[in-house]
């Protein structure tokens, strides 16, 4: 557990995993006995002090961290020609594209596998929609040198196919999944049946901050690695605290890790945007927006389902948003109010991506676009010395390729 | 004695079988159903189609996008049950599925519409009994019994909290992994079943992987019940609207090998 004040929101989740009403550990009996020594190695592995310092040096020297903290000029005035006289927000990104592998992704990734060889486990299974977390997990296994195994939804592989090919290139086994809609929720599903049949070797990299505890935990603690070394960042530029954070939610990871090393900050207000699909009266993939609480993938959070609780499809333009469901500690943060969520469409989040690549020539991925989106604007109805700080959590050459066939180009 | 513990109490092992609900349609589910009693199981469990059925293997993966893509509601399912029980009062039911759908309406709603419709017990997948607020007070509120896994991974320091709140059997899952996968080594099936009848007043049925008579009656000659399952549903699969006759063959089979597997031995060693 966090050693913060009773009253602080980083003390979550409580012993059993649940933030307030969400979380906890709903898988099946044969893989509850494995979830329990995960949460014990990790609780040990949190006091190691051996643990932290190979976790920093990996992201340091492995990774490229810290990534940087980016004012970004050209972005800030183009937002401000909208805005009334003084208005118009400076906007700074949190460059974590500019990790190995492009995406924050490979932060997780390392705490996971320095885990799974804590425990002696041998083999490695994950699951992916974009190809991002499956990239980022076949590159650490390939560092540490153990057998990869990647779930993905077949859709997903037609429509991914570079990042199949890394995958594959840095020695992954890539199995495509036919099941269902074949997309994200389809691979977890089938990466979760594959951990049952081999928990006794078998380690699984849960690439968000979601899924049975201790996973939401630990995914965020590691991804909040982003947030602590921002708010460091920008006392030291700037002297002050940032006025807004803004970040793309999928699962959450992203967005929790920076979000959380602030949450005991009441100056700061934070804004996580989920993906709006085609609009949210039609195909979406925006869980808190359009969704209710409900049960699956081992946590009870806000799910995109029928009357009957069966689980709906979600859609995005970027595959990294497309799944039914968010972390269940962003669950808790929207019920308690302390963060606020919104949606950007597909065509915002296509804008969003042009805005950033015309005004400050960056790149950026389909997923952090969905934040552009919403900075686009949010930013014109704050004042000028307002800092708003955005998560900039992967780059966009995976995604080039639909956004050309979004755009009529052909390539 | 409630229905359940009636049908572990005929002085012979009991067949449990498994089909999905409103495979293929909500329509034929009632014909499969009776097959399954007149080929002579003693309890029969019932699926709840779920749209991620996480630790089902391809057999019953299908037969819940069947249930589903015939429009299967849990509606239907209830409606099923509760018919099951007007024609057959001695049957025991036993609803089996997931968490999102048993609990969505809330528990207390789900635990009240199972005992209207008069359904003996629920095995609920994904429910451990780490998370048993959600659903376990509701149902025992409601005179229907929380039949909980055992598996493989299931250490001594584990079971009596699988036990505690849980009635009816014990389900012992033999493999660590999904349905339709290859039956555990029978050695291992023994010791496990011994070691839970140690620590267990409920009696222990065994399944995953079950498929065939020999097997099912090499199980029963140390378990008090025997659960086959994605044997029944391949043959819905391959008859659809007609697998009720090939339904009932097959449990007639079983329940012949399961009914009389210890007669068996015991005329072999006399
Ligand atoms: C660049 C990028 N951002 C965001 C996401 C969404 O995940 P999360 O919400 O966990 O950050 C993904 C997932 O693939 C991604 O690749």
């Amino acid at each position: 557990m966090n050693d913060h004040a009773p009253n602080s929101f980083r003390n979550q989740p409580d012993e059993r995993g649940h933030f307030g009403p969400f979380g906890g550990r709903y898988v099946a009996e044969t893989l509850m006995p494995l979830i329990l020594d995960l949460e014990r190695e990790y609780t040990a592995a949190k006091a190691d002090p051996a643990f932290k310092a190979e976790f920093d040096d990996l992201l340091e020297h492995y990774v490229g961290r810290p990534s940087p903290l980016y004012f970004a000029p050209r972005l800030t005035e183009e937002l401000r020609k909208s805005a009334p006289a003084g208005n118009g927000a400076q906007i700074w990104f949190k460059r974590d594209e500019l990790n190995h592998t492009g995406a924050h992704k490979i932060n997780n990734c390392i705490g996971q596998i320095l885990l799974a060889i804590r425990m002696g486990k041998t083999r490695i299974i994950a699951e992916t929609g974009a190809g991002q977390h499956g990239v980022a997990t076949a590159t650490v296994c390939a560092r540490f040198g153990l057998p990869c195994v990647v779930y993905m939804g077949a859709t997903d592989v037609a429509r991914q196919a570079p990042n199949v090919f890394r995958m594959k290139l840095l020695g992954a086994e890539v199995v495509p999944v036919t099941a269902g809609a074949a997309t994200l929720k389809d691979a977890m599903n089938e990466a979760l049946r594959d951990w049952v049949a081999n928990v006794h070797d078998t380690f699984y990299i849960i690439g968000t901050a979601a899924g049975p505890h201790p996973y939401p935990e630990l995914v965020r603690d590691f991804q909040s690695v982003i947030g602590r070394e921002a708010r460091a960042q920008m006392l030291a530029r700037t002297g002050r605290l940032p006025d807004l954070l803004v970040a793309a939610i999928g699962g959450g990871s992203n967005a929790i890790g920076l979000f959380h090393p602030f949450l005991d900050d009441p100056s700061v207000k934070m804004l996580g945007v989920e993906a709006a699909g085609h609009g949210l009266d039609k195909e979406h993939a925006a869980s808190l927006a359009g969704g209710r609480p409900g049960i699956l993938h081992g946590n009870k959070t806000y799910l995109l389902q029928d009357e009957d609780g069966q689980i709906t499809e979600g859609h995005s333009i970027s595959a990294g948003l497309d799944y039914p469901g968010i972390g269940p500690e962003h669950a808790w943060l929207k019920e308690i109010g302390r963060v606020d969520y919104t949606s950007a469409t597909d065509q915002e989040a296509l804008e969003g991506f042009q805005l950033l690549c015309r005004t400050e020539g960056i790149i950026p991925a389909l997923e952090p676009s969905h934040a552009i989106a919403a900075v686009a604007k949010v930013a014109p109805t704050l004042p000028e010395d307002a800092i708003i700080l955005v998560n900039l959590c992967g780059r966009g050459d995976k995604d080039i390729f639909s956004v050309a066939e979004h755009l009529g180009v052909k390539l | 004695m409630t229905r359940l513990s009636a049908a572990f109490a005929k002085g012979r092992p009991a067949l449990v079988t498994f089909v999905t609900g409103g495979d293929p349609t909500p329509a034929d589910t009632a014909a499969i159903l009776d097959a399954l009693v007149e080929g002579g199981a003693d309890v029969i469990e019932l699926g709840m189609p779920f749209t991620d059925p996480m630790a089902d293997g391809p057999a019953i993966q299908l037969a819940n996008l069947r249930a589903l893509g015939a429009g299967t509601k849990t509606a239907d399912i209830l409606a099923i049950a509760a018919a099951f029980r007007a024609r057959h009062p001695e049957v025991p039911l036993v609803l089996m599925g997931y968490a999102n759908p048993m609990t969505i309406r809330g528990a207390d709603w789900f635990a009240a519409e199972c005992a209207k419709a008069g359904v003996d017990g629920v095995i609920c997948v994904d429910i451990p009994p780490e998370e048993d607020a959600e659903l376990g007070p509701a149902l025992r509120a409601a005179g229907v019994s929380l039949i909980r896994l055992a598996t493989p991974t299931t250490d001594a320091a584990r079971l009596p909290a699988v036990l505690e709140g849980s009635s009816g059997f014990l389900y012992y899952v033999s493999v660590a992994g999904i349905t339709g996968m290859q039956q555990a080594a029978q050695a291992s099936i023994e010791e496990a079943v011994a070691r839970l009848k140690a620590s267990s007043t409920i009696p222990v049925a065994v399944g995953f992987g079950v498929r065939t008579p020999d097997q099912a009656a090499a199980i029963a000659r140390v378990a008090d019940g025997v659960v086959v399952g994605s044997a029944l549903v391949d043959l819905v699969a391959k008859h659809g609207q007609a697998a009720a006759g090939p339904v009932r063959e097959l449990t007639a089979a079983l329940s012949q090998a399961v009914h009389q597997s210890r007669q068996t031995l015991q005329e072999q060693t006399a």
